[in-house]
């Protein structure tokens, strides 16, 4: 168990290495120009470009760039400074990230009660009403575009029933002053809609996904044996299907927290929600690197603490996992 | 009373092709503390006579008539509340693979627990201490220790073991075993048999031996039932069969049974593939592959009747008896010339 620990926490340094070492050099190499965005675009002083070159140190070779970069991130845990703001990126991933948690841990949890239960019934019935009905659902949910489906939530329920806000969002615990909307009601009610735009796509997708595997482990032998020894239908759905069943959920959900990070620009663009992936876009439309990398390192981070936490989690519920 | 009563039993699938008749007016008795051996090829219907019985079938394809009194009660029309209490606790199964039959997830402690909750009302620690005694009886190695491994630390052999600990720790007064060596390899699958009738001894229980060895049978069973394509085609006494068989297909299992003290060349085999259940052969459903057909089995399905003057052998076959006898006793010269 303990090697088993640490050869996945190497592996996960290993991968922080990899991915900001990727993403300084396509960022460096990308034809831009830092200094000029700093000083302020085409009539930027020379005396100011000068400065604004040695601070960033794009005078030295790239290696000792990253290096630099790698420095202030890892001992000073600082991503650097906006280039148009100069505000510190720390601080707006700090802003922005909440506001993504939110989506993503609340969509998480929708798609999750949505995927087990249809998904679990739907094999219970396969052919019936339902199942049928979950089976376009599916359908819908992996073939529409969240964009698309958001912008027709946000009309429907936002504007033309009036029943939600249509775009904004409100912080739950520390709301700026002066907007009138804050707390836990304000927060929750304006996630209804992108948390539903968010979680169709998964939904979708984890219906299918267990729907499957709870009709494949149904045939397994083991459940015979189970029925064999006279356990009543729950024991045996509970403690022989369903533990056998979701093991594979369990690791598509770590994976899938992560892709869904990626997917939350396309909810926070429509609901224009101030989070990671709106502020990556807006920063990418101005060239502000240091932002876009902060959010690339924070992604990464993240998805990797993800992947680990699953991978530890596995073992501990996979017997076969674990001294293998 | 028998034990198990199993009286003109049917069992039809639906399936997209068509119905599948896949256990088709079968009836044979189980008595208390005996072994009935059922043979015949795969896709005979042996096993899912008995699953019949155990009522493991999918509700939602299988098509069940006919009866099986356990102790004077029809375990078909039984309610699935009274037919949980019996399963696992009176009556018991164990199955053909031990690679995927015990729940990856579980220990095998936890298992076993599990199967002696469900039927008696006991705490943890007596239900452990039970469970520990089986494993024990089924010559599990270190059984304390090795209570809370998970199956697959265990081999095969191990598996069945704990298979058949899992099945006897109620005490049942019937097992049903569903080819319980064939997935085993030649060493072990001897040990098991050989514990099998040990523990029947000690429990007292009967057994069901589905088998398509008729080595298992010699070796296990006091009577026999050969079935072929869905029915029963012959019945009798362990050494009437092995002695006296009356019909061509048993003739064609015994032919092609492995000797070890006869130098055959090849080993008889019965020539054919067994019919499809959706639309099963007119006649006798053995005359396409019959050598002694003739034109009576083409069109009149022979009755399992009594052999004249024997009452508990019982046979499925248009041939006059003596030709029968005739050929029973070529095939038995047969096996004793080549030995000699």
């Amino acid at each position: 168990m303990l090697r088993f620990l640490i050869r996945r926490l190497l592996w996960a340094v290993f991968l922080f290495i990899a991915v900001t070492l990727v993403t300084y050099v396509i960022f460096f190499l990308a034809p831009s120009n830092p200094e000029r965005i700093i000083c302020g675009g085409e009539r930027a002083r020379t005396e100011c470009l000068e400065q604004a070159r040695k601070e960033l140190a794009l005078d030295r070779p790239i290696v000792i760039q990253y290096e630099k970069f790698l420095e202030r991130l890892v001992i000073h845990r600082d991503l650097g400074k906006s280039y148009i703001t100069q505000q510190s990126v720390n601080s707006i991933i700090k802003d922005a990230a909440p506001v993504t948690a939110s989506l993503v841990f609340g969509g998480a949890i929708l798609w999750m009660m949505i995927g087990l239960s249809v998904g679990i019934l739907s094999a219970l019935r396969p052919r019936s009403l339902l199942d049928r009905a979950a089976m376009v659902f599916v359908l819908i949910g992996v073939s529409a575009h969240p964009v698309w489906i958001g912008l027709i939530f946000s009309y429907f329920f936002g504007a033309k029933l009036g029943w939600t806000p249509i775009t904004g969002y409100c912080d739950a615990f520390n709301p700026p002053q002066g907007l009138g909307c804050g707390g836990i009601v304000d927060w929750a009610w304006h996630m209804v809609l992108p948390w539903a735009t968010f979680a169709i796509l998964f939904a979708a997708l984890y219906v299918r996904m267990v729907r499957a595997n709870v009709m494949e482990t149904m045939n397994e032998d083991f459940v015979r044996t189970a029925r064999a020894k006279g356990a009543p239908e729950t024991t045996v759905m509970r403690s022989h299907i369903l533990r056998n069943a979701l093991l594979p959920v369990v690791t598509m959900l770590g994976m899938d927290i992560g892709i869904a990070l990626g997917g939350a620009i396309f909810t926070e663009a429509v609901y224009t929600l101030p989070g990671l992936g709106r502020t990556a876009v807006v920063a990418i439309d101005q060239y502000d690197l240091p932002i876009v990398q902060g959010v690339v390192v924070f992604g990464t981070l993240t998805i990797i603490t993800f992947n680990l936490l699953v991978d530890i989690l596995y073992a501990f519920i996979d017997p076969r996992i674990r001294l293998s | 009373m028998s034990l198990l009563e199993v009286n003109n039993l049917h069992t039809h699938f639906r399936t997209d092709d068509g119905i599948v008749k896949a256990v088709d007016g079968v009836s044979f008795t189980v008595e208390k503390g005996k072994t009935l051996g059922i043979v015949g090829e795969s896709g005979s219907g042996k096993s899912v006579t008995c699953l019949t019985i155990m009522g493991l079938n999918s509700k939602r394809t299988a098509i069940t008539s006919g009866e099986a009194l356990f102790k004077g009660e029809d375990l078909l029309k039984m309610g699935s509340r009274r037919l949980r209490e019996i399963r696992g606790n009176d009556m018991a199964m164990i199955f053909q693979d031990p690679m995927t039959s015990l729940n990856p997830v579980h220990t095998i402690g936890r298992q076993l627990i599990e199967a002696i909750l469900l039927h008696r009302d006991v705490t943890k620690k007596v239900a452990k201490a039970r469970a520990v005694e089986l494993l024990e009886a089924v010559g599990i190695p270190r059984a304390r220790r090795r209570f809370d491994d998970y199956p697959h630390q265990f081999s095969g052999g191990m598996r069945q073991r704990v298979m058949i600990a899992m099945a006897l720790v109620n005490d049942p007064d019937l097992l049903i075993a569903d080819e319980p060596t064939t997935a085993l390899d030649v060493t072990t699958q001897a040990q098991i048999l050989k514990l099998m009738k040990t523990l029947q001894q000690e429990f007292g229980s009967a057994i069901i031996m589905i088998t398509h060895d008729l080595g298992v049978v010699a070796e296990t069973a006091d009577d026999v039932v050969v079935m072929y394509a869905a029915k029963v085609v012959e019945k009798a006494p362990v050494a009437e069969i092995f002695n006296r068989p009356r019909m061509p297909y048993t003739w064609g299992l015994l032919g092609s049974l492995p000797r070890l003290d006869a130098d055959v060349e090849r080993l008889v085999q019965i020539p054919g593939q067994p019919p499809s259940l959706l639309t099963p052969p007119r006649g006798c459903r053995f005359h396409p592959r019959c050598p002694y057909v003739m034109s009576v089995c083409r069109s009149e399905e022979p009755q399992l009747v009594n052999v004249p003057g024997i009452d508990d052998h019982l046979q499925a076959c248009h041939l006059d008896e003596d030709t029968k006898r005739r050929e029973a006793e070529k095939l038995l010269e047969g096996t004793l010339a080549e030995a000699s």
